[in-house]
């Protein structure tokens, strides 16, 4: 399985969430904040919104509660896109 | 024939499920996750999860949000979460059983928001859920026994623990164990053999309160703790780490239940004897009143799944809901959290991650005599504003700011305003 985060092929396994295909890959963080700092996944659970991302043109997705599909298209986010 | 709406697929949800079905119900039971068991069974996909048995007999709705509750009537999003083209569906049972659950409850710190510091639960859940470690050098820290299923997790998958560091001392630690819980005691010995085989510290009375970095976390600064979890000075200990899990204790999710209308009691749904909440034909069980564990959950949800089927849950349902409620009531004692610790909190620390609102920000809004009352310290500082309203902060604000935290949360999982707009609900 492999998916795209901001247009590099990163590989993942099925049925892996999208947060668990980011942080295998050893990625850390993929969304800023209004001051712009730097946040990845902090509850895992679905109810902090730290992980937000856009799949496949839909923003605001949490990663830690969607599961990735071969070929989705990641985009990382910025509070200033929301 | 009752028909009876259970949501939560976890131990709670699943025991009231076959007790409701096993007294004469219909029922429905729906989770947002696509498979049964909830945080405590959470298996790798495919994996078998054991519950055929239950589900066969009901209706499963998996990818299930429900977003709003009126009265018994439960407003439904079916679909790949927060996602675009799900289905909105309304349910009107007889009865409804909520067992919603709980997340981590963690306390700020700074540094906590940077990029490598999970929750306990996090960790938990990329574990078993997607086989993923955090890290490779990994500082476990909080409260409470579950930081050592955590720690276990994480050396499944080949993550180096580091240390397990319990915020309270032995002292008041062995207060709330007695021998009445040998059963627990024994699941506790197991976790702390297989940290000892891998030869992982298990300290008391120590705890992060620190992390460090700039991009993400590179170090964590920890310190010993007086009981009431004052940093002891001189006692400060910084470690290399590429990842911290902290967690203190759990915060229950009780917006579907205050939707309902449901009265709380410190923030956990009051419940009668037969897990009935305040309002007729809405039941509630597990982590929602009362923070004991998949066990006092489950025997919880067993009660309230044959109440709610209009049936008499039996004298050994009932004692054994009793008995793992009074072992929740002396975990939390041995369990506590410290009075003092926003003495870890610094001027510049962020509290409200979503809106980055500072602990300097807030002891200041708190104290100005032009702004009183938590609508204006909410409006003033922003802090419960962001995405997730309140619920990794709530509990902090409040301590640092005197007020009591409200879990009036008008939609209680986030939907798109175009799913909100469409006027296609199913009736079911």
């Amino acid at each position: 399985m492999e998916i795209t985060v901001d247009g590099e092929p990163v590989p993942g396994v099925e049925g892996q969430t999208v947060a668990g295909v980011l942080l295998a890959a050893g990625r850390k963080s993929w969304r800023t904040t209004r001051s712009g700092a730097p946040r990845g996944v902090f509850c895992g659970i679905g109810a902090c919104f730290d992980c937000l991302l856009t799949v496949n043109g839909v923003p605001d997705v949490r990663a830690c509660r969607r599961r990735a599909a071969d070929g989705d298209e990641i985009r990382t986010q910025s509070r200033a896109d929301a | 024939m009752t028909r009876v709406v259970v949501v939560g697929a976890g131990p709670a949800g699943l025991a009231a499920a076959a007790h409701a079905v096993r007294a004469g119900a219909g029922v429905t039971i729906l989770d947002q996750s696509d498979a049964p068991g909830g945080q405590y069974h959470r298996q790798p996909p495919g994996a078998p999860h054991g519950f055929e048995a239950v589900l066969s007999r009901c209706t499963w709705w998996p990818e299930s949000t429900v977003w709003a509750v009126d009265g018994k009537r439960v407003h439904v999003l079916r679909g790949p979460a927060d996602g675009t083209g799900r289905q909105r569906h309304v349910l009107e049972p007889d009865a409804l059983v909520l067992a919603t659950g709980a997340h981590d409850r963690t306390l700020p710190f700074p540094g906590w928001q940077l990029p490598g510091v999970f929750t306990a639960g996090a960790a938990q859940a990329l574990a078993k859920g997607d086989r993923v470690a955090v890290g490779k050098r990994v500082l476990v820290a909080g409260a409470g026994p579950f930081l050592l299923p955590v720690a276990e997790s994480l050396l499944a998958v080949g993550a180096g623990v580091l240390a397990v560091l319990e915020a309270n001392p032995a002292s008041t630690v062995r207060k709330g164990w007695s021998w009445r819980d040998a059963r627990k005691a024994g699941e506790l010995a197991r976790y702390a053999a297989a940290l000892a085989r891998h030869r992982v510290p298990y300290h008391l009375g120590r705890t992060v309160v620190e992390a460090r970095g700039d991009d993400r976390v590179r170090e964590a600064v920890t310190a010993r703790l007086r009981a009431d979890w004052s940093v002891v000075p001189g006692t400060e200990r910084t470690y290399e780490v590429d990842a911290v899990c902290v967690g203190h204790g759990f915060a229950s999710q009780p917006e579907l239940a205050v939707a309902a209308g449901c009265a709380l009691d410190g923030g956990f749904v009051r419940v009668g004897d037969d897990q009935r909440t305040s309002v007729a034909g809405v039941f509630a069980a597990g982590e929602l009143t009362g923070i004991g564990g998949a066990v006092a959950a489950a025997a919880e949800g067993a009660v309230a799944g044959c109440a709610a089927a209009g049936g008499v849950p039996d004298r050994a349902l009932l004692r054994e809901r009793d008995r793992t409620r009074a072992f929740a009531a002396r975990l939390a004692a041995a369990h506590p959290i410290g009075a003092a610790w926003p003495g870890w909190l610094r001027e510049d620390t962020i509290v409200c991650r979503c809106e980055e609102t500072t602990a300097g920000e807030l002891t200041r809004a708190a104290g100005d005599p032009a702004a009183p009352g938590p609508h204006a310290l909410k409006l003033g500082t922003r802090a419960g504003l962001g995405p997730c309203q309140g619920r990794m902060c709530g509990a902090a604000v409040s301590a640092l700011c005197g007020t009591a935290e409200r879990h009036h949360r008008p939609i209680a999982q986030p939907i798109r305003l175009g799913e909100l707009a469409d006027a296609k609900e199913i009736e079911a």
